[in-house]
Order: C-alpha cells, then structure tokens, then sequence
C-alpha cells in the first residue's frame, strides 16, 4: 500500500504518515471542491437554459481560480457586537468535519487513508463536528436571521443523522465489518456482487434482500441530502428567507472555507453510498489490468472507476437541487421522523431475520 | 409559575431578496409563528400624483408607466380611457384593438414574472429563468412596435404614438403557437409537484367576504371564488367583442382562497389571454391610429373615475379637471396598495417560511404600491 | 340598478339634513353631498340596506379643493385660507352592479371627517394615505399615521396646494 510505498522511501513512520495522511487532500480533494464548482455552475445552466461561464478559460474551467483568489483578497469584516473567539473557529470546525472523514474513505485497492476497523462509525462520528461549527457560525454572528438559520440546521442535521445510522447497521448486519475498506474488498467481481443487489454470497438471501437494499438506497440517499443542507433541504440557507441563513455574516477567506467544505461534504456522502452499495472502487466490468496482464494498472482504474461513482451521485444532487422547490421546516422534519425512520427500521428488523435465518 | 415568553419582533427589511421590491414587514412571532404582521411602505413615493398637477395631460402617460412597471401597457391604457372619458372623444375601432392586444400580451409578461418569481421564493429556481426566456420574446414584440422594452409611453390619450410594424401579426400569431406548450411545461414543473403544493395549498387562505370587504380584486378576488373581472363586468374598449372565459378558484388542492389557487389563476389566465390575442388578431381593421389624438388637450370642469382590470387587480384611475391644460387633482387606486393592507390579516397564524409563500402569491409591485 | 336620483331620494328619506344635495350638473360623474360627520352613519346604511347592498369601496380619495382666499405670505410663498378640503367617495355593489359617488367637504382649518374603516376594511389605508398627504383628520380611525411620507414628517401636508418643501429634513437638503 501507498504507506509501505512511502515508508520505502523516506525510512520515517513519522514522514511518511504525515505525506500519505496529506495526499488525499492535496491531490484530490481541494481540486475536486474547485472542480464541483464549476460543475454546478454548469449543470445548473445548462438546465437552465443559458450556458454559465465561458470567459475564464475554455468554457469556464478556471473560473473557481478566479473565484477563490478573489475570496482570499477581500476585507475580512467581523461584525461589532460578535463573539470574536467562536466566529473565528466555526468555519475551521465545519471544515475539519467535512474533511476528517475523507481518512476512512477507500480510493482504490492500495490506497486508504487510515485502514482503521472502525470505518463507518468513525465517519459518522466525524461528521458531528459539522453541527458544533454551523451552531457556532449562527450564534456568533449576532444576527437573528443566522440564529434562526443554525437552529433549523442543527435540528435537521441531527435527525437525518437517524435513519443514516439505521441503514448503516443493516448493512453491517449482512457484510459483519464496520470497515469500508473490508466492504469495499467483499464487493469484488462484477456488478451483481455489489450490495445493491443482494452482496456477495449467492443465494436465495440474496434475491430477497434486492428490494430492501435499494429502499435503502434510497433513504441513505435522502438522509445525506438533507446533511449536506442540499434542495430540497436548503432551509438552513434558504437564500430567498433568510438571506443566506447561517453563513449571512461571514466574508472573504472565511466564507470560501463555508463553501468549500460544502462541496467536499457533497462528494464525501456521496463516497459513502457508493462504498456502501454501489462497490467502492469495483469495477463493474472487470479489469484491463487483469485482461492485459499489468497488474501494476489495477489501483489506477479503481480510483477512476471511484472517482467516476462519487461524480455521478453529486451530479444527481446537483440535478436534484436545481429542479425541485424547498421543503418548509416543520415538512422537513415530518418526512424524517414519520416516513424514514419507521421505514429504515421495518427494513432492519426484517434484514436481521433474514440475516439470522 | 409560568415561563415568561417575550414576542420576537422580526423585521423583513426593506432590503431583502424576497419582498417584492423595498417593503418593510414587521413581524411579531411566537417561535416560528406569527401573531401580527405590519408592513411599513413609502420607500418608493416618487411623488406621482403631485407631479401630474404640474404638468399637461399628454405629458403625464411616461409618469403612468412607472407606477406598475412590470405592466405598463396597462397603467397607459387605464389613464388613457379615464381621460377620453372626460374629453368624450371615441378613438378609431383599430386602436382600439391594437390595445387590447398590447394589454393582453402584457398580462401574459406579468403573469410570467409573477410565477416565475414566486417558483424561486419557494425554491424552485428553474422554472424563473424559462418564464423569463418566454418573456423575453413578448419583451422583443414591444420593442419592435414602440422602441422600448420595459417602459412604452405607447398608448396615448386618444390614439397611439405608433402603428404596428407590418410583421407584427405573424409574429404575434408564431409565438402564441410557440407559448402554448411551454405552460403545459410550467404545469409539469410546479403546479403538480408534490413538494410545491405542500408549501402553498391550505396556506393564506382569504375568505371571499373579507376579500370583498377589504377590497381586494383581480386574481386574487377570482381565487377566492367570485366571477368578478372588469372586462366583462364592466366591459370597456372592445372587450366585449371577444369570447373568454373567467377562471375561478375551486380548491382543487386545498381550500378555495389559498396560495395554489391564486397560483394557478394566473396560470390560466396566460391561457385565456392567448385566446383573445387570437380573436383580436383575426378582427383587426385598418385605420390611421393617430388621427383622433387631440392637439390640445383642455377638458371641461369635471370629474371621472374609470378602471381597468390590470394584470394584478382593478386599477382605477380618479381625475379632476379645472378646465386648464393641466390634471387638477389624479389619483390612482393601484391594487397593491390594496392588497398589502390585507397583509395583517391574511399571515396572522402561519409560520416564517409562510409569509413567503403567501406574499408572492397576492403578487405586488412597489412601484404601484407607492407611486 | 338603481340611478343615482333613485338613491338620492333614498337616503333623502332616511336621513335628511346629513344628506346635502345632488351635484349633476358637470361630466361625467354625479356625486351627492354628504355632511362630513354623518358620513360613517349613510355608509354603514348604504351597505347593509337590502336593495342597495353598496359592499364594495372602490375607492376613496382626498382632494384639496383650493376654493379658499389666496394671499401671499410674507416670504412670496402663496397661503390659501378658508375653503375646504374633499373626500371623495366611489362606491359599488357586486350584486346590482349599480355605482355611486359621494363627496364629502371640511374646512380647510380644521378638516375633520367620520372614519368609515368600520363599514368598509379598505377604507383603512385610503384614509391614512388621505391624512398623510392633504392633513385631513379621520375621527374614529383605527390607526391614524402617516403611510407614504414619512413617520416624522413634520413639514406639512405635500399634495395641499400651497405645500412648499422644507428646507431640511433631519440634517439633509430636501430640494436638490
């Protein structure tokens, strides 16, 4: 693995956890968080009938750059009456909670940031930090709109949170290990041995689970929609309520750090459901490694092929957000707690006895 | 002991992305529901009828478009009767007609801003930029008859400023050819979905005798379930040439009178407006449209009040005269300034992301609301 | 449908003295006459009476009739004193489509004029736009403040004639 490959190098535990830790955030996720916005920027144009940027490089590639050193140059203004200390940290606290759990994400077969046997607990656990930083953003802001914002976040971040959980344990239930990378490992072969439909060991079980995982499927997808703070469940930045909700007060590098760790939330969930249903980083076609006989070429198309998975469901988040309306908070909260949890239960009851039996 | 709870007063500023323009609207709020709504007006008071004392009669038709800008074809119209009214003077059958179109495709631009911007209030920011292409086309046809996209000072008392360029037919007769789906498209996209109707049906709901009472008219009169619209009631120009019905709120989705209703008013409204644009298009004479313009305008003492049925409502136009060239006293009744009065009573009940919703359906202008 | 004669007579029997005289003689519009504090009395009449059911205030504006004495003050600005300031009142029915037009007058030193917010909840605004711009005072009005100008204006009334701007308003020039 990568941090044998590094240890090789530079002989030092310490150097070579220390670069492996810092390589997925370098090479592939701050790039990713530019290059998501530019793919918004697009896909919302172009179903919007109008074509986006076109000016800043061949068809607005680089227009993020821009964006982003424009960010970095500007004032940073704090308002009078806020709480200096906890306005300064929240943005970094929503920052490290999108980013932390990028550790226990499988890129490819040689490549995880942390092997920890804790995978997915982890990352729930990491994505809590994201609720402190938005409570903090919204009170320290002295602003009634941004308190009003970091409450209806809060809530629904933390109720969401429930059903995720719920679908999660099922999937344990049926593969025994918490660790992504062991489940990504299970996946292997082709696409009927991916979670979705059915996992891996063959039989009559697995034909029965299809139709609960893809309810599965399909409740994780929208408990993690409404943890991005994505539409339909965008109250807490409703632009056209409460102007911009609990991010209202912030300005300059401050603000890109709100936006930038949005983006890299989008495709961090999205890395979860596809490690959890959709195989990680298995091909679903088998490998031209395999059929070429160069086994070094394997990882490289596992991280495409990962790659390829995340950008699909963030592209489907992204069509989500342009095409529906905005659920009202108290609506929000009914479709968690009366339609997901129930059904997220139903279905875990039912996947332990099938489990057992 | 009780726990004390304080009222939050809340303010939506008049600086804010979804009040319509610069509307202030106090709110009181019990948690996240309100217990009184003041709205505080006069950010846009540009001072209209004071300015229509100082000048002659033909020189106050640019001031009317200003007031309802999103409908101005409809301010010059109103004004336009009021004074050929007190003058008694009958315009040629054609200008007559080239009005009525010119009001009807204007209703259709308005409708289209007002659904487009009320999809983005509630979160839907698709649907505003294909209403805006749409209007855009209509905008493109004003421009071609008069010169101007937004703001015409077009129909003047007694007549037109310009005839209608040789290929105004045919392209009028393309684009309704051309809009007839895209409302089928609009339909698809937000009066059925799910989410949308959840936010608006059973919400804003308003009576049918406060409505009378409080004054309320157009769409979001129909919408409470009364057949009332002026240009058949009280028919002026030549409207009562034409075959077209009256859409009236029903409650398909929730109780007659709530925001769905009023949405899908104006719906069909775009639709019936299509169908006199097609009757218009199909009766219109020839004539010369500038030959009953007045070279001075001097009416007799006297008063007149006339209305027409704007986009939003009934707007009516109150003029005195003194005998001398100028307005002695013009008041104009703009139905937003009705219809924020109302504002109180209609939110009081409803939760925060409520008062959205319920206030892009009454559909206002500041600028008519103000003058 | 009743013409505005028929109405006339109407209120003529029910009411007497308030109900001043029959104005048909200039276009377009005829308007009776009403007595400026027996106003709300006719209105709530005209609106519950069976067969004339006036529910709908199409609307109702101030006018300042400017029929005073003109004298010029010291500073060359005009003052009109005496005279009377007007409300105008447009009504109509939504069942017998009839309409009718009533005016009301009040000196121009102390315009008082009965609310008819009571009778008619659209009144509300119409009456605070008329206070706000001519001074007219609305007695048992809900809520008598200023709506357009605004909430501190203290320069007088802007749509009266003789209004002249202010030199300043809080600290900043008013005519530019």
């Amino acid at each position: 693995m990568i941090y044998d490959f590094f240890f090789k190098i530079t002989g030092s535990n310490i150097i070579a956890s220390i670069i492996q830790s810092l390589l997925p955030l370098f090479i592939f996720i701050l790039p990713f968080a530019l290059f998501a916005v530019w793919l918004e920027r697009k896909v919302s144009a172009h179903m919007q009938d109008r074509l986006g940027p076109m000016r800043v490089g061949k068809h607005g590639w680089l227009q993020t750059i821009a964006d982003i050193l424009k960010l970095v140059q500007k004032e940073d203004i704090v308002p009078n009456e806020a709480d200096k200390p906890l306005f300064n940290i929240a943005p970094v606290l929503v920052f490290v909670g999108s980013y932390a759990v990028f550790a226990a994400i499988p890129f490819s077969g040689a490549f995880i940031g942390s092997n920890i046997d804790l995978g997915i607990i982890f990352i729930i656990a990491a994505s809590g930090f994201v609720v402190a930083g938005i409570l903090m953003a919204g009170w320290a802001s002295n602003n009634k709109y941004s308190l009003l914002g970091a409450m209806r976040s809060a809530a629904q971040i933390i109720s969401y949170e429930i059903p995720t959980v719920l679908v999660v344990l099922t999937i344990i239930m049926i593969t025994g290990t918490t660790n992504l990378f062991t489940l990504s490992e299970m996946q292997t072969g082709h696409f009927w041995n991916w979670m979705i439909f059915g996992g891996p060991n063959f039989g009559v079980a697995k034909f029965i689970f299809i139709p609960f995982m893809i309810m599965n499927f399909i409740i994780i997808y929208i408990s993690t929609l409404a943890e991005v703070n994505r539409t339909p469940f965008d109250i807490p930045e409703a632009e056209s309520e409460l102007v911009s909700g609990y991010h209202t007060e912030y300005s300059g590098m401050k603000f890109a750090m709100f936006f930038l760790a949005e983006y890299a939330n989008m495709f961090a969930v999205s890395a979860i459901v596809t490690a959890l249903f959709f195989g990680g980083y298995q091909s679903p076609v088998g490998y031209l490694g395999n059929l070429f006989g160069a086994h070094w070429l394997i990882p490289i198309e596992q991280f495409f092929w990962f790659t390829a998975k995340g950008i699909f469901f963030v592209f489907v988040q992204m069509w989500l957000r342009w095409t529906l309306p905005r659920l009202r908070v108290d609506q929000l909260m009914t479709v968690c707690w009366k339609y997901l949890i129930p059904i997220a239960f139903v279905n875990l009851i039912i996947i332990g006895l099938i489990t057992v039996l | 002991m009780a726990l004390k709870t304080e009222e939050m007063i809340l303010n939506m500023g008049p600086q804010h992305p979804s009040t319509h323009g610069v509307l202030r609207l106090e709110l009181e709020l019990e948690g996240e529901i309100i217990v009184g709504a003041k709205p505080h007006i006069g950010y846009l008071h540009r001072c209209f009828e004071k300015h229509c004392e100082a000048m002659s009669y033909p020189q106050v038709t640019p001031y009317t478009d200003r007031m309802d800008y999103l409908a101005s074809m409809y301010n010059e119209f109103g004004y336009a009767l009021a004074v050929e009214k007190l003058l008694g003077i009958q315009v040629p059958e054609r200008v007559e007609y080239i009005r009525v179109i010119m009001g009807e495709f204007q209703r259709i631009a308005s409708h289209l801003v007002a659904i487009g911007t009320y999809g983005l209030d509630i979160g839907a920011m698709t649907p505003f930029l294909y209403c805006f292409r749409d209007r855009e086309k209509i905008l493109s046809l004003f421009e071609q008859t008069c010169g101007a996209r937004l703001l015409y000072n077009y129909i003047w008392v007694g007549g037109l400023s310009h005839d209608l360029h040789p290929d105004f037919l045919i392209q009028a007769r393309d684009f309704i050819k051309y809009f007839r789906p895209k409302i089928k498209e609009l339909n698809d996209l937000l009066t059925n979905n799910k989410i949308f109707i959840d936010r608006t049906a059973n919400v804003g709901i308003l009576p049918l005798d406060l409505a009378i009472n409080y004054g309320i008219s157009g769409p979001n009169l129909r919408a409470s379930g009364f057949k009332w619209d002026i240009r058949k009631d009280d028919a002026y120009s030549v409207y009562n040439k034409f075959d077209f019905d009256i859409p009236v709120g029903k409650g398909t989705m929730g109780t007659v009178g709530d925001c769905w209703d009023r949405y899908y008013i104006r719906i069909l409204e775009m639709e019936e407006s299509l169908k006199i644009i097609e009757q218009a298009i199909e009766q219109i004479p020839e004539g010369d449209v500038t030959s009953a313009i007045p070279k001075r305008i001097k009416p007799a003492v006297g008063q007149v009040y006339s209305r027409v049925e704007n986009p939003r409502g009934e707007l009516g136009y109150f003029i005195i005269s003194d005998g001398s060239v100028n307005p002695f006293r013009v008041k104009v009744k703009g139905p937003s300034f009705v219809h924020l009065g109302i504002m109180n009573e209609l939110l009081k009940g409803y939760m925060i992301a409520d008062v959205i919703a319920i206030l892009g359906s009454i559909d206002i202008v500041l600028g008519e609301v103000d003058r | 449908m009743k013409t505005t004669e028929e109405i006339f007579e109407i209120l003529k029997t029910n009411f007497g003295e308030s109900i001043l005289e029959l104005v048909t003689a200039a276009p377009v519009e005829k308007f009776i006459r009403i007595n400026q504090l027996e106003v709300d009395k006719v209105c709530q009449f005209l609106r519950d009476s069976q067969e004339l059911l006036f529910d709908s205030l199409m609307n109702l504006s101030g006018v300042d009739d400017a029929n005073g004495k003109k004298t010029a003050a010291d500073n060359g600005d005009q003052i009109i004193s005496g005279g009377t300031l007007s409300v105008y009142y447009h009504l109509e029915s939504t069942k017998y489509r009839h309409k009718l037009v009533l005016k009301v007058s009040a000196e121009r030193e102390k315009p008082d004029v009965v609310s008819v917010a009571n009778v008619w909840r659209h009144a509300d605004w119409h009456e605070r736009e008329a206070y706000d711009l001519f001074g007219i005072n609305f007695l048992n009005h809900p809520d008598l403040r200023r709506i357009l100008m605004p909430y501190d204006w203290d320069a007088g009334y802007p749509l009266r004639k003789d209004y002249k701007n202010p030199e300043f308003y809080q600290g900043m020039k008013v005519p530019y």
